[in-house]
C-alpha cells in the first residue's frame, strides 16, 4: 500500500505490475538522461565566451540528432508494445468475481459454485483498530486464492465508479449496464489496497477496495464461513 | 456429446474464455448465455428431450452475470416484458 512521502509506485503484487514498474524505470531513465544532456547543453551555450557568426549548416549533426531520437523512440516503443500485448493475453481463469460499484460501497459476488455475495463498506475512522489504515480498511475484504488467475467483472448499479488496485496495476471503470473484464494473478499473499477512481458523489473518497490473497485452503474455508453467515 | 457435457459440467471451474467475446466488454457474453439457456430449455423442453445440456449455459451466465441483472431479467420474463427473444 502507499506510504508517506512516497515517490514511486507501490511494490508490485502481480507479474503485470512488475513489468509496468520495470518499463517505467526504463522510460524514466531515458527521460532523465535526455533532460540532463539538454540542461548541460543549455548551460554550456549560455556561459561560453566563444562566438562564431559564420556557421550556416552542418549535415552530420543534423543526421545525428534526427536518427538518434528515432532510435530512442523505438527503444521505448518496443517494450511498451510488449507489455501491451502481454496484458491482452488470453488467460484461463480459475475463478470469476464480480465487483459491483454502489453509492458508496463495493459489493462482491462469487457465483461460480454457490451464490455468495456481500457488501464491503469502509471502516469509519473512529472505529479503526490500532495499526489499521485510515480511509482504506473495509469490513469485508475481497478474498482471493494466491497465485491463481482471477477474472474480475466490474460494473455499477447506479453511477460511474472505478475499481482500482495500484499494487496490481489494475484500474477498470464501473459503468452501469456494462460488464468490464480484467484479470490478475497475485504473486504473493497479503493485503492490497485501492480506492474508487471515478467521481461518484459525496463519499467517492470513502469506498475503498481491499484484496486479501490467501492460500487456496484458507480461501475455501473463508467462502464456506461467508456462505453460512449470509 | 451428452457425456462431454456431463464431464464438462463436472469439471466446471469458471466460465472459460469465449472467442466470440474476446475483449473487455463482456456484457453480451452474459446476455447471450442467459438467452441461450432459456432458448435451450424452451426448444429441448418442447421436444421432450433431456435438458442437461442446457445447464452449461446456466453455469456460464451464473458465473458471469451480476446477480441483480439475473433477478431483473427473471422478473421481466415472468411479467412478459423481457426485451430478448426467447
Amino acid at each position: 500500500m502507499a506510504h508517506p512521502s512516497q515517490l514511486g509506485f507501490q511494490d508490485a503484487a502481480s507479474p503485470v505490475m512488475e513489468e509496468l514498474l520495470h518499463f517505467h524505470d526504463h522510460a524514466l531513465m531515458i527521460v532523465i538522461l535526455i533532460s540532463t544532456l539538454v540542461l548541460y547543453i543549455i548551460v554550456a551555450m549560455v556561459s561560453t565566451k566563444l562566438t562564431n557568426k559564420y556557421i550556416l549548416d552542418s549535415q552530420e549533426i543534423e543526421i545525428v540528432w534526427t536518427v538518434l531520437p528515432a532510435v530512442i523512440l523505438i527503444l521505448i516503443a518496443l517494450p511498451s508494445l510488449r507489455i501491451l500485448y502481454l496484458m491482452d493475453e488470453i488467460n484461463d481463469p480459475h475463478l470469476t468475481i464480480k465487483a459491483m460499484g454502489h453509492q458508496w460501497y463495493w459489493s462482491y459476488e462469487y457465483t461460480d459454485y454457490e451464490n455468495l455475495g456481500f457488501d464491503s463498506y469502509m471502516i469509519p475512522t473512529q472505529d479503526l483498530l490500532p495499526g489499521q489504515f485510515r480511509l482504506l480498511e473495509t469490513d469485508h475484504r475481497m478474498v482471493v486464492p494466491v497465485e491463481s488467475p482471477i477474472r474480475i467483472l466490474v460494473s455499477a448499479e447506479d453511477v460511474l465508479h472505478s475499481w482500482a488496485v495500484p499494487s496490481m496495476g489494475i484500474k477498470m471503470d464501473a459503468v452501469p449496464g456494462r460488464l468490464n473484464q480484467t484479470a490478475f494473478v497475485t504473486s504473493r499473499p497479503g493485503l492490497f489496497y485501492g480506492q474508487c477512481s471515478e467521481i461518484c458523489g459525496a463519499n467517492h473518497s470513502f469506498m475503498p477496495i481491499v484484496i486479501e490473497a490467501v492460500p487456496l485452503e484458507h480461501f475455501e474455508k473463508w467462502s464456506t464461513v461467508m456462505l453460512q453467515d449470509a | 456429446m451428452a457425456e462431454d457435457i456431463a464431464t464438462k459440467l463436472k469439471n466446471y471451474r469458471t466460465a472459460p474464455f469465449d472467442a466470440r467475446f474476446p475483449n473487455q466488454n463482456q456484457t453480451r457474453n452474459c446476455f447471450y448465455n442467459y438467452l441461450d439457456y432459456h432458448r435451450c430449455q424452451k426448444s429441448l423442453g418442447a421436444k421432450g428431450e433431456d435438458l442437461a445440456p442446457c445447464d452449461w449455459y446456466k453455469r456460464v451466465y451464473t458465473s458471469i452475470c451480476p446477480i441483480s441483472w439475473i433477478q431483473k431479467w427473471d422478473d421481466q420474463r415472468e411479467e412478459g416484458t423481457f426485451p430478448g427473444k426467447i
